[in-house]
Formats: C-alpha cells, sequence, structure tokens
C-alpha cells in the first residue's frame, strides 16, 4: 500500500483511506480527500516539501507529514 | 407588542464562504463604503459590518472570516458558529445566511454550504465566477441545484457587479417567505448517528443546542469538546469518548462520517445539473503553475519578487516618509514662532505634533506592503509563496505564510505585524507577530551608523561585518524565539497546512485599492491614539521640571540665548552662543523626571558598561527607538542630531555627535557593542506594541513581547559587555 507523499509528480492515485480522528484528518476530509477520491500530484516544492496535487476541481497543497496520513492505491 | 420590536429591527445577513471565493468583493460590492469593523473578546479576527439598500428597504449585512468549515479548533474558528447562532449578542441572530461558492469549484464549497443548512436559518446560495466555471466547460443548472438543494441559488459575477440586482432582490424575497414552511432538505446522517447524538443531547440537560451537540460528537479535541468538558467535568470525556467507540463500531467513525455523508449529499446533487467537459481543459492556472512552482524558475522568481518587496519598504518609502516629516516639521515651525515659550508651546510642538508625525511617519510602509499584499492575494500568488517557503520556515515551527511578515519586518514592525493577518493558524499567527521586532528594522540603522561609524573604523569590513552580524542576530534570535514559543507557550495539536492553491487572475484594483486605504485607516484610528498619548506622555518627562535649581526657566533661558544670536555677530561669538544653547538643553534633558531616573536607574546599567546618560539615552528611547541618536546629541551638548545628518555621513564617524562620543571615557568599543546589541534584541517602540495589541486583542502579547526582549536585550548586551572587557 502506497501513501500519498510516496508518490512522483505526475502520478494519478485514489485515495483508499485515512489513518486516525484528529484535526489533521477531519481538514484533510472537509477539504474532499474522501475514500475513492481521484487525485494527481502537480508538483513538490524546490525544498521537496510541501507537495501539491490536483483533486476534484481544484488544487490543494499540503506537507509531506500529513500527505503520509493519506493511503491510496495508484491509477494507471 | 412582540410584531413591533420585530418591525423596527432591521434584517440581518450573515455572509459566509471558503476562502478565495470573492466573498470580500461580494461584500464590498453589497456595503459599500457603509461599513465598519467589529471586534469580539478573545477573538484575534476580525468581522466587518455593513448595511444594504434596496427597494427602499434597509438590510444589516455582517461579514464572517473565510472558512472551509464549521467544524472549530480555536475560538478564532468559533466565531462564525457563535455569530450565526446569535451566541455572541442574542438580538443579533442573523435572519438569513448568504453563503458564497466558487462556481468552478462547486462539491467542495458546498461542503460548509450543507453545514450552514443545519443550523436552520435560511439560506441563500451565492454561485460566484460563473465566469471561470464556463471557461472551465462547467455548464450549472442553477434552477435544478436550487431544486435539489432547496434553496434560492442566485448566480452572480461579483467582481463585475454581475447578478447583484437579482440577488438583492433574492434576499427581499427570501425573508419576505416563511421559511420553516418549506420543505427542507438537507444531508441525511446515519441512524447511529443520530441516537448518539440525541443521548448526548439528553446527557447535557439539553442545555447545548443540537448542532453544537452534533459538532461536539464530530469534532474530536475541538473547541466545543474542550469548552464543555471543562464546564461539566472529566466524566463527559468519558461518555464521548465511548459514543465515538460505539460509532466507530456501527461503521460510521468520525470524523470521517461528516464528510462521506455531505459528499455523498452532496454528489447526488449536483450529479444532473453540473455538466463537465469530458476532458480538463489545460487551464492558464496550469501553465503559470508550471513556471511559478518550478524548482529553478519558481524560486528565481520568488526571491526577486520578495526581493521587489523589501527594496521598496527599505528605499522607496524612506523618502515619502521624509516629507511628512518635513511638512509636520515645517507646520510646528510655523506654529512655534507664533507662540510665546512655554509649556503650552512645547506641548503643541515637542509633544503633539512630534506625535502625529511618528504616528504619520507610517503610513507609507504600511499602505504600501498592504497594496503588494492586495495584489499578491488577490492574484493567486501568496499561496504559491507560501507553498515555496514552507520547509524553510518549518524548522522555526512556523509555516510558509509567515514569510512575507518577517521580511516586511526587516523593514517596520508594524506593517510586518499587520501584515501577520494572511497567517490563519492562531499559534502560527501570534508566533510571527511576537518575533516580528526582533528583525532588524530601519529605525535602528541610524543607531548602528553612529556607533560603527564613531567605534568601529577605520576599517570598511570591520563596520560592514558588525552590521551584517547585527541583522543576523535579528534573523537567528527570531526563529529560535518562535520554535521555543511552538513549544511551551503556543503549544497545542500539530496544526494542519494543508492549504488550497487558488486559481490565478488578474487582481481587481478597486479591492487592492480598498484593503490599501482600510489598512492605512485602520491603524490611525486603531494605533493612532494610543502612539500619540505615549508620545505625550514622554515628551512631559523630559519636559518636566521646567526649571532650573535656581527657578529659571530652561526655555526661557535657551529663548534669551538664542536672542543674542544675529547674522551681525562673528563666527567665534555664534558658535558660543550655540554651545551655551546646547549646554542649557543639556542640563534641562538631564534634570528632567526621565534623566533623574536614569541617574537612579544607574546601578541596573552599570554591569552593560553604561554610564547614566546612555542608560538615560536608551530609555527615552523606549517609545521609538530613533529618538537615541536625538537624545545622545542633546546630553552630550551637541544639540538636536537628525538622523538624517549621521545616515549621510555612513560609517565615516566624521558628524560632530560622533567625534563627542569618541571623547567621552566611559565609551569604549565594548560599551559602544553592548549599546549596539541591545538596541538589536530590544523593543524600543512604543507603536509596535500598541499595533500588536491592535492585532492580537489583548494587553498579554505586547507585554509579553516588550519584557522577553527587553530581558533578552539586557542579557544580550551584558554579554557582549562582560566578554568584550576582557580583551
Amino acid at each position: 500500500m502506497l501513501s500519498l507523499d510516496q508518490l512522483r509528480t505526475g502520478q494519478r492515485a485514489c485515495v483508499e483511506s485515512i489513518a486516525g480522528q484528529d484535526a489533521i484528518v477531519q481538514r484533510l476530509y472537509e477539504m474532499g480527500l474522501l475514500e475513492g477520491t481521484e487525485l494527481e500530484v502537480i508538483a513538490f516544492a524546490p525544498l521537496g516539501d510541501p507537495i501539491e496535487i490536483r483533486l476534484q476541481d481544484y488544487r490543494l497543497s499540503l506537507r509531506r507529514s500529513e500527505a503520509a496520513r493519506v493511503q491510496v492505491r495508484l491509477l494507471g | 407588542m412582540i410584531y413591533a420590536m420585530i418591525a423596527v429591527r432591521t434584517p440581518l445577513l450573515a455572509l459566509v464562504g471558503n476562502p478565495n471565493t470573492g466573498k470580500t468583493t461580494l461584500f464590498n460590492a453589497l456595503a459599500g463604503m457603509n461599513q465598519r469593523v467589529g471586534n469580539y473578546p478573545g477573538v484575534t479576527v476580525e468581522t466587518k459590518k455593513g448595511k444594504l439598500h434596496f427597494q427602499s428597504q434597509d438590510f444589516e449585512i455582517i461579514d464572517l472570516p473565510g472558512t472551509y468549515s464549521l467544524a472549530a479548533r480555536s475560538p478564532d474558528e468559533m466565531l462564525a458558529v457563535d455569530v450565526i447562532l446569535g451566541h455572541q449578542n442574542k438580538s443579533d441572530r442573523p435572519d438569513a445566511v448568504i453563503v458564497i461558492v466558487d462556481a468552478s469549484n462547486l462539491d467542495r464549497n458546498l461542503y460548509l454550504a450543507t453545514q450552514v443548512l443545519d443550523l436552520g436559518l435560511p439560506v441563500i446560495l451565492v454561485l460566484n465566477m460563473i465566469d471561470v466555471a464556463t471557461g472551465q466547460g462547467l455548464t450549472i443548472d442553477t434552477e435544478k441545484l436550487s431544486a435539489n438543494l432547496g434553496i434560492p441559488v442566485v448566480p452572480i459575477q461579483a467582481n463585475k457587479g454581475v447578478g447583484l440586482d437579482q440577488l438583492k432582490a433574492m434576499i427581499a424575497h427570501t425573508l419576505a417567505t416563511d421559511w420553516a414552511s418549506r420543505e427542507r432538505k438537507r444531508p441525511e446522517f446515519p441512524a447511529a448517528f443520530e441516537s448518539e447524538s440525541r443521548r448526548l443531547s439528553e446527557r447535557l440537560n439539553g442545555d447545548v443546542p443540537e448542532v453544537l451537540v452534533r459538532r461536539l460528537l464530530l469534532d474530536v479535541g475541538g473547541y466545543i469538546e474542550t469548552h464543555l468538558i471543562r464546564g461539566h467535568g472529566p466524566e463527559l470525556a468519558a461518555e464521548l469518548q465511548a459514543a465515538r467507540q460505539r460509532l466507530s463500531q456501527a461503521g460510521c467513525p468520525v470524523p470521517a462520517i461528516e464528510a462521506r455523508t455531505r459528499y455523498a449529499w452532496i454528489r447526488l446533487a449536483t450529479k444532473e445539473c453540473v455538466q463537465r467537459p469530458a476532458q480538463r481543459p489545460f487551464s492558464w492556472t496550469d501553465h503559470i503553475d508550471a513556471v511559478l512552482t518550478h524548482k529553478i524558475f519558481g524560486t528565481v522568481i520568488f526571491m526577486a519578487t520578495m526581493l521587489l518587496i523589501f527594496l521598496m519598504l527599505f528605499l522607496a518609502a524612506p523618502p515619502i516618509m521624509k516629507w511628512i516629516n518635513d511638512g509636520i516639521d515645517g507646520v510646528a515651525k510655523m506654529i512655534s514662532d507664533s507662540m510665546t515659550p512655554g509649556p503650552l508651546r512645547s506641548l503643541i510642538v515637542g509633544g503633539i505634533f512630534k506625535g502625529v508625525g511618528s504616528i504619520l511617519v507610517f503610513l507609507p510602509q504600511i499602505m504600501m506592503l498592504f497594496a503588494v499584499i492586495a495584489v499578491l492575494e488577490d492574484c493567486g500568488y501568496m499561496a504559491r509563496a507560501a507553498f515555496l517557503m514552507d520547509k524553510l520556515m518549518s524548522k522555526a515551527g512556523l509555516s510558509g505564510k509567515s514569510f512575507i511578515p518577517l521580511l516586511s519586518s526587516l523593514a517596520c514592525a508594524v506593517p510586518g505585524i499587520m501584515s501577520a493577518r494572511v497567517i490563519d493558524q492562531r499559534r502560527d499567527r501570534l508566533a510571527t507577530i511576537v518575533v516580528a521586532p526582533l528583525m532588524s528594522c530601519s529605525a535602528r540603522l541610524p543607531v548602528y551608523m553612529l556607533l560603527i561609524g564613531a567605534f568601529l573604523g577605520p576599517h570598511f569590513w570591520v563596520q560592514g561585518l558588525t552590521l551584517f552580524g547585527l541583522y543576523c542576530l535579528g534573523l537567528i534570535v527570531a526563529p529560535v524565539v518562535a520554535f521555543l514559543l511552538k513549544r511551551t507557550l503556543l503549544r497545542g495539536e500539530t496544526p494542519v497546512f494543508v492549504m488550497e492553491m487558488p486559481l490565478y487572475k488578474v487582481p481587481s484594483a478597486r479591492l487592492v485599492l480598498r484593503r490599501t486605504f482600510d489598512a492605512g485607516w485602520m491603524f490611525l484610528r486603531r494605533a493612532g491614539t494610543l502612539i500619540l498619548a505615549t508620545m505625550v506622555v514622554i515628551w512631559a518627562l523630559l519636559y518636566f521640571p521646567a526649571n532650573d535649581a535656581n527657578g529659571q526657566s530652561f526655555e526661557e533661558q535657551i529663548a534669551a540665548l538664542e536672542a543674542k544670536d544675529s547674522k551681525d555677530l562673528d563666527k567665534a561669538a555664534r558658535e558660543k552662543i550655540k554651545d551655551d544653547v546646547n549646554a542649557v538643553r543639556s542640563a534641562w534633558k538631564q534634570e528632567s523626571v526621565l534623566g533623574q531616573i536614569g541617574k537612579f536607574m544607574e546601578p541596573v546599567f552599570r554591569p552593560l558598561g553604561w554610564d547614566w546618560k546612555i542608560g538615560m539615552a536608551a530609555m527615552a528611547s523606549f517609545p521609538a527607538r530613533e529618538v537615541m541618536v536625538g537624545t545622545l546629541g542633546v546630553i552630550y551638548g551637541e544639540g538636536e542630531v537628525e538622523s538624517d545628518d549621521i545616515a549621510k555621513s555612513g560609517f565615516r564617524g566624521d558628524t560632530d555627535l560622533s567625534k563627542r562620543l569618541q571623547q567621552e571615557h566611559v565609551f569604549t568599543v565594548p560599551v559602544a557593542m553592548s549599546v549596539l546589541v541591545f538596541f538589536a534584541l530590544c523593543c524600543q517602540c512604543a507603536s509596535t506594541l500598541v499595533v500588536i495589541r491592535r492585532e492580537t486583542n489583548s494587553w498579554t502579547w505586547p507585554a509579553f513581547t516588550f519584557v522577553y526582549m527587553t530581558v533578552l536585550a539586557y542579557v544580550g548586551a551584558f554579554i557582549v559587555f562582560q566578554v568584550g572587557r576582557l580583551f
């Protein structure tokens, strides 16, 4: 199983699950990162963190530590 | 009777929406110039209230801070919920809520809208940026959407003023209809959740509104949980945990259940009425982002932008600041010439006019910085800047959003602290505000120049290195303090940095102008009076007693000496008069209340290597550090030295004051260094403290800033002097 922070630029994936119930997880859910959401990694910041993704109709940036909470399945 | 009361009250509308939806633009378009800022106790975000007039009807509208969700984790985030529920002020419960959404990103925006639906008030959905959605190939059937959501939907383009009349008509219509009799549509939570919610409500004796009970259940470690457990004791915490455990076993774990329920409902509601293109078109934002977040180009453009901001504040603002000062001085001189010497004249010229000048002088930098920030935020670059700097700032426990406030503080902490409003995390904003005054601002430069020029010559590299070292001192100490604060006073659960990267767009000139003038006006109105009061107090401490030991007025002595001066006298005689005047000024300052305090405090300054004169000058500089140069000039009998003269002389150390200081036996290199370090670390700026009070809505933070920086400055100066004199 992959976590979101392990993806490379340009890769597409589908959210499988998110671990935990704290504020970070709640915010990820609110922003539309929930089971079944498809996303694409657009870029990594020049210093390697954070990461920019596209989901639904918009773009989101999140830190690697936050992305690590999101388990994904790679899409072809 | 009750009917009459309802009829008299102006209907109140609350405006809510996600960030980057054009909420402020809509609010400005509805309320026009008729706005005022409201503050709530214990909250560091502000709300705006405005009046709206439509077809001989008046409405009040309150603009709430942009948010993605009503799940509150801090008092700031709780504000929106409190206002909508009428908890802040019972008579102020809104009659309807306007939810503005970005039509090009409908699903995620509707999440907040469904939470607002739960509150039971009439809701109007405003579909903004309909043009952007169309540009992306999206078509939205607003009538069908309205039917599916069960609320009125009005498409608008807030920036072009399109659809505003329809919106106003819809507001009037909605308030005139009986909302309660409508068929209420909203996401339905699983039965297990509903029964847990009922059980919890009974446990709380029905004291807590249903909406808040549901939030209590959903928001793990949220504001309501913390608040209620404080009131109801730890048993509630245990019951809450058990309830969440049961929910998890029933297949609806919190907080996931809320997002699942709401998004499922939203998808169903939008499915038939939003048509998407089969292939997402490659947008402008894609093109621009490919460059601006690029490893090399993105970094170079970012650095160039930041350099421009810094140069603007550092180089372009000072000439304007000088005009303001010259203008004030000119008027002050006119008044001074037309009045007889005495306390009143001195109060007006030396207290009030100097005070007003010291307030107005901040305006160019504040307005320039806010203009740039408004442009950067409105065009979408602000989020990219934060994205690029986040890793670096995270080392100090902050986020990328703290970068611009701290960079700006290198020019002046006042606009820097005000710009910390861009940081939405409360703890990060406080940490940034508290360390911002550690950045070496431009007001410290004259003091640096004077002392470096006088004592660290003649080698230019020694001087340059010292100046560089003083700047580095702030750049190193600030992140360390921020880091420690985030570990101690401002510790909390790990903040969330999930940040939307908005679409790029051309910034609206109207919005930028508005924010620029708002920032300037707010500073004048909220901070101005307090700064003025401080300046007048300091004037009084330096003016009184007005007479010397023989009962002769200092001011009259100076006037009498100056009366003797004329162009007919030879040069030596005129020099003699000038020296005499400066001697009286020096004696006056030494006899003043502040001078006596300085003498009394001498034992405190001794370990830093200072005598009472330096101590007094440093103390006189607490309201505004740039006063140091002038005060040193007067104390050492060189008259009122202007910072400009020091700046012109640069590091040559050839001004009269520099030469005079070199003759003082107390002034050695270690002493000069200890003064420099003290100035680098101390918060000698009343305006900064007043602005911190204004931005944090409490006296705790300015007091804290003042104390920790004074302690830091004292310890730093002590170490430098004690180590320095060993050599």
